[in-house]
């Protein structure tokens, strides 16, 4: 169970690429092969381009013309109206409100997450109990459960511990929901690094917290950067516990942009609805490409999750 | 480890107890409890709030009685069944192509994962709106003169389902694509060489060498998708929200109505039993699986 990962060999996609036999450049097989490579890529740019270019159209030039259609007048104002003035229900103040509870729940969210889940793999990888096994293997089962059957135990948890509907909420909810990955992730990096170095650290006298935070933390920070990207994604992304957890008040985004766009009330904007799911979707996407190789790595290492 | 010291007492190792209480109580306190408060629970005649008034089997029996639930399990099927079996055909001939020592492989693997990047909520909506009967899509075709291609998916019971799926696979193939493209990136080299010593054609090596050597591979990314697959919700929400009628419904939905709008608490802890047994069945075998293989 512990070793999931390693029927992935992760490390080998920095390999170069091996496959069947080299090819004469512009032979027909060649060209055969570009051209489905280059198809499919179409498919998947096609749905971004369609939300870029509704985005930008104003209404009347989308009902006019088709989806595929780039915009003859470029208008800006959809995004505008999605930030500051698109309507939930009763209220009208944009996606940002939506924003910045996204903001004040991943942030908290991803740092605690990261720091207890470090902690455990740690305690994990190097100074096993009896029984510290067991919990392991009981926290990654629980990976797998679904979600809803856990739901209402955790309402009532929550309720107990009076923070039900807050942000404290949610961000334990999200702690508790990333630990399996995360600890996963952290013990097997941690167990990999020399064991010699842990014991010469314990001869000079270093205990617990010392070595952790003198000697593994500063030698950690690719593992870290992975957590981070695995965590702002997961947690920006989550719908789910925003709207059972968080409170009404407190609603991650992507519930807001849910509400937004679903909205019965109302004529259908699909231009400010595009733009509302492209700054939703905005975020995800910056920390993709700009973490490149680190992303791929994240979901090759953290592939027991799904 | 042979680091550790020896556990011969509660305060031995006292730390590291103390740093891995978390993770304790996450395990047993929200693993095992919920689950077991659930179980128990889907049991009982609860209404709006928990109660203790047990009444055996009647909410799985009331469970398998509503249309609805039935429904739930059919779309989950067909969703399921064809999500897999298309990421998976897909995501393994991207992974060959990626692999012919191709040039610009990180800009295409790029363009394929992106919407992995994304939530089921933005790819529902960008979905939804591609396919909207009246602006979208379907309109085009209309326009372009091609009547026959009814592609309103959305609004026909009959469809629906595909329209998910279309929205499904746009998300997930490309991450079954790096998965299937580090499981060829782990073959020996050698094995090629031999193959074509052999004059063994390619796609012949794939299919009856290289595929039953990516068994591992195979079975992690089909217990990652299909785990996934089960959880099946925001997407729906999103993209139908279950219609048009209960022509989308999925369990994980039926849980949550009955759990948190309809005040039928019971009836949503035994849908999520349901689901979870469902699941284990999935696990299981792939468990005994992993095991297998790591202590020979």
């Amino acid at each position: 169970m512990s070793d999931i990962t390693m029927t992935l060999p992760e490390r080998s996609l920095s390999a170069g690429p091996r496959g069947a036999k080299p090819r004469r450049r512009f032979a027909p097989s060649t060209i055969m092969l570009y051209s489905v490579l280059i198809i499919a890529a179409l498919y998947y740019l096609l749905p971004l381009y369609v939300m870029v270019v509704t985005s930008l159209k104003g209404m009347p030039e989308i009902r006019m013309g088709n989806i595929f259609a780039p915009p003859v007048d470029i208008t800006f104002e959809p995004w505008i109206t999605a930030w500051d003035s698109a309507c939930t229900g009763l209220y009208c103040e944009g996606i940002k409100v939506g924003f910045w509870n996204s903001v004040k729940i991943t942030v908290p969210g991803v740092i605690v997450s990261i720091a207890i889940a470090s902690v455990n793999g740690y305690a994990l990888a190097n100074w096993r109990f009896k029984g510290s096994e067991i919990f392991f293997t009981i926290l990654l089962f629980g990976a797998f459960i679904p979600y809803q059957v856990l739901l209402y135990p955790l309402v009532i948890l929550l309720r107990e511990l009076g923070i039900f509907s807050t942000l404290t909420g949610i961000v334990l909810v999200h702690t508790i929901f990333g630990m399996p990955i995360l600890t996963l992730l952290f013990r097997n990096y941690f167990a990999a690094l020399p064991v010699e170095l842990f014991k010469a650290a314990r001869v000079d006298g270093a205990g617990f917290w010392q070595i952790f935070l003198q000697i593994y933390l500063p030698m950690s920070l690719p593992i870290f950067v992975v957590g981070l990207i695995l965590q702002v994604t997961g947690i920006w992304n989550d719908f789910l516990f925003g709207v059972v957890f968080a409170g009404s008040q407190n609603y991650p985004m992507t519930v807001q942009l849910n509400n937004i766009v679903n909205a019965v009330q109302g004529v259908k904007q699909y231009n400010v609805n595009m733009a509302a799911t492209l700054l939703t979707g905005a975020v995800p996407l910056f920390v993709y490409f700009v973490s490149g190789r680190l992303f791929v790595r994240g979901i090759a290492a953290g592939a027991v999750k799904g | 480890m042979a680091a550790a010291t020896r556990p011969f007492s509660l305060f031995r190792n006292a730390s590291a107890k103390i740093a891995a209480l978390p993770m304790i109580l996450t395990a047993l306190g929200v693993f095992v409890g919920g689950t077991i408060w659930t179980i128990v629970y889907s049991f009982t005649d609860s209404r709006l709030l928990p109660s203790t008034n047990f009444v055996g089997f009647s909410q799985y029996a009331r469970l398998f009685d509503t249309p609805r639930w039935s429904v739930s399990i059919y779309n989950l099927a067909v969703y399921g069944s064809l999500l897999l079996v298309f990421s998976f055909v897909v995501g393994f001939l991207l992974a060959a192509l990626m692999d012919q020592k191709i040039r610009f492989e990180s800009t295409f693997r790029t363009i394929y994962l992106y919407p992995f990047a994304l939530s089921f909520i933005v790819t529902g909506l960008i979905w939804q709106w591609i396919l909207d009967p009246g602006l979208g899509l379907p309109k085009l075709m209309r326009d372009l003169g091609f009547e026959q291609f009814d592609l309103a998916l959305l609004g026909n019971p009959d469809t629906v389902l595909f329209a998910l799926v279309m929205a499904g696979l746009w998300q997930s193939t490309g991450f079954v694509m790096v998965l299937m493209l580090a499981g060829l990136r782990g073959i020996d080299n050698e094995i090629w060489k031999a193959a074509r010593v052999d004059g063994i054609p390619a796609w012949k090596t794939y299919l009856f060498i290289i595929v039953p050597m990516m068994k591992g591979v195979f079975i992690t990314t089909l217990v990652i998708v299909a785990s996934g697959i089960v959880r099946l919700y925001d997407l729906v929400v999103a993209m139908t929200q279950g219609g048009p009628g209960f022509a989308s419904e999925v369990p994980a939905k039926y849980v949550y109505d009955f759990m948190f709008q309809r005040a039928n608490l019971g009836q949503g802890l035994a849908a999520s039993t349901v689901m979870l047994v469902t699941v284990f069945i999935i696990l299981v075998p792939w468990a005994l699986f992993v095991f297998r293989e790591k202590k020979p």
